[in-house]
């Protein structure tokens, strides 16, 4: 799905600006509550994991993603998962919230549980793989042209471009998968070297650079 | 006036306060845990830990081989690893050749070097735009770099996390390792400033 959070190369954002000194890791205290109710309501009390938490921010809607900052989107993706796995009851948050500032309405009951039926293989993120790489270091590679209907990692800015291996990083669980509990199914990363020009033509306004990304076995093909 | 559902709507600290309320009471969360892990991040999970990793590459050479050779061990010598931090790859900046990261998926980030990343990594200006014009985006920000310098961008989308060791500044050969940490910046090891000698 080419979620809301796939921002690379998109226009219209305006100037960047220096970074502003001695910001604090939380700029309001809430921030730092939401962060917090994140990691520790993502594993064990709704049963979900990281890759389930992205797809969960990439499935937000425009203003639940980009309105309250990040640590809003985070709180949003929370709900969310918990939602998901009926720890809590669509709406209960919210009508909470009403409840803190007095306007006595009804909450919802709390709901039978319904976590997904999931559990790691291992700590983290990654795994070894059998299987020797389908790609060399050095060989050229090419971005496959799809648009997945659900959770990928898989950058639009990427796709169908032309590339060629930098280094074969340590396998990894498969997002794609993960993210919707149907399987760990490890693969090969390789951080794959493309050109500027490559990914953003040969017009006068590219800016010569290279760009280097982490791309799994299964987002590439070979280019012959 | 009428309501719309934009003045309407909760803001995040009373919905966050909602939520909290809602798991603890149910024994679901610790608020005391909380407060710990918000304290951790506070103090001490944070660009301080890069810093040190930094100043010993520059006055260790054999530290610089093994942190450009096996990031995450040479980073695990000095004590620091964590969630985030998996798998970390370190980059050198020279003078002519110039790394800077970003994840433009959503704001993954070097936490147990770097801590929790900083505003302008996780704005979408930042994630957008700096996979496409990097050299301007790097001016907008405050560096400027020369036609010769080779940019290479760094887009985190999987689990490897990239630190920078930037360049050490001229006029600091005499500072020891401990006088060096307090110059090496955030923004440095990212890859978005240069470390000044002062």
């Amino acid at each position: 799905m080419d979620g809301i959070a796939d921002l690379g190369g998109t226009d219209g954002w305006g100037p960047a600006h220096p970074p502003p000194p001695g910001e604090p890791v939380f700029a309001e205290q809430w921030e730092g509550r939401a962060f917090a109710l994140t990691l520790l309501s993502m594993g064990r009390v709704s049963g979900q994991n990281l890759d389930a938490f992205r797809r969960a921010l990439g499935e937000l809607d425009r203003p639940a993603y980009f309105d309250d900052g990040y640590y809003g989107r985070w709180l949003n993706a929370s709900e969310q998962m918990l939602v998901e796995s009926a720890i809590l009851a669509p709406g209960a948050v919210d009508a909470r919230a009403r409840n803190i500032r007095g306007e006595g309405v009804q909450e919802p009951a709390v709901p039978e549980p319904n976590k997904p039926d999931y559990a790691a293989t291992g700590p983290g993120s990654l795994r070894t793989v059998d299987a020797e790489p389908a790609f060399a270091v050095g060989e050229r590679v090419r971005a496959k042209d799809i648009s997945p209907s659900g959770h990928t990692k898989l950058p639009a800015y990427v796709r169908g471009h032309t590339g060629v291996v930098e280094v074969i990083q340590p396998a990894a669980l498969l997002p794609d998968t993960h993210a919707v509990f149907q399987g760990e199914n490890p693969q090969q990363v390789y951080s794959v070297r493309f050109d500027s020009r490559e990914l953003w033509g040969d017009g006068p306004d590219t800016e010569p650079f290279t760009l280097t990304i982490e791309l799994f076995e299964s987002y590439l093909e070979k280019t012959a | 006036m009428t309501t719309s559902e934009n003045t309407d709507r909760i803001p995040p600290a009373l919905r966050t306060e909602a939520l909290e309320q809602l798991l603890t009471e149910r024994g679901l969360v610790d608020p005391n845990v909380m407060d710990k892990f918000i304290a951790n991040y506070e103090t001490n999970v944070g660009p301080l830990n890069g810093a040190k990793v930094v100043a010993k590459a520059w006055t260790d050479p054999e530290y610089r081989q093994r942190l450009l050779a096996d990031g995450t061990a040479a980073i695990k010598e000095l004590g620091f690893s964590g969630p985030q931090g998996e798998h970390i790859v370190v980059v050198e900046n020279t003078d002519t050749s110039h790394n800077v990261v970003v994840c433009t998926l959503c704001s993954c980030y070097p936490w147990p070097v770097l801590g929790l990343p900083p505003s302008w990594y996780k704005d979408p200006v930042y994630r957008a735009r700096v996979v496409r014009e990097p050299r301007r985006v790097l001016a907008e920000m405050g560096l400027e770099l020369t036609d010769d310098v080779q940019i290479t961008v760094r887009d985190s989308s999987s689990e490897v996390r990239w630190l920078v060791l930037p360049r050490r500044p001229a006029g600091t050969e005499d500072l020891t390792e401990e006088q060096l940490v307090p110059l090496i910046t955030r923004d440095a090891m990212v890859g978005v400033a240069k470390v000044h000698a002062s």
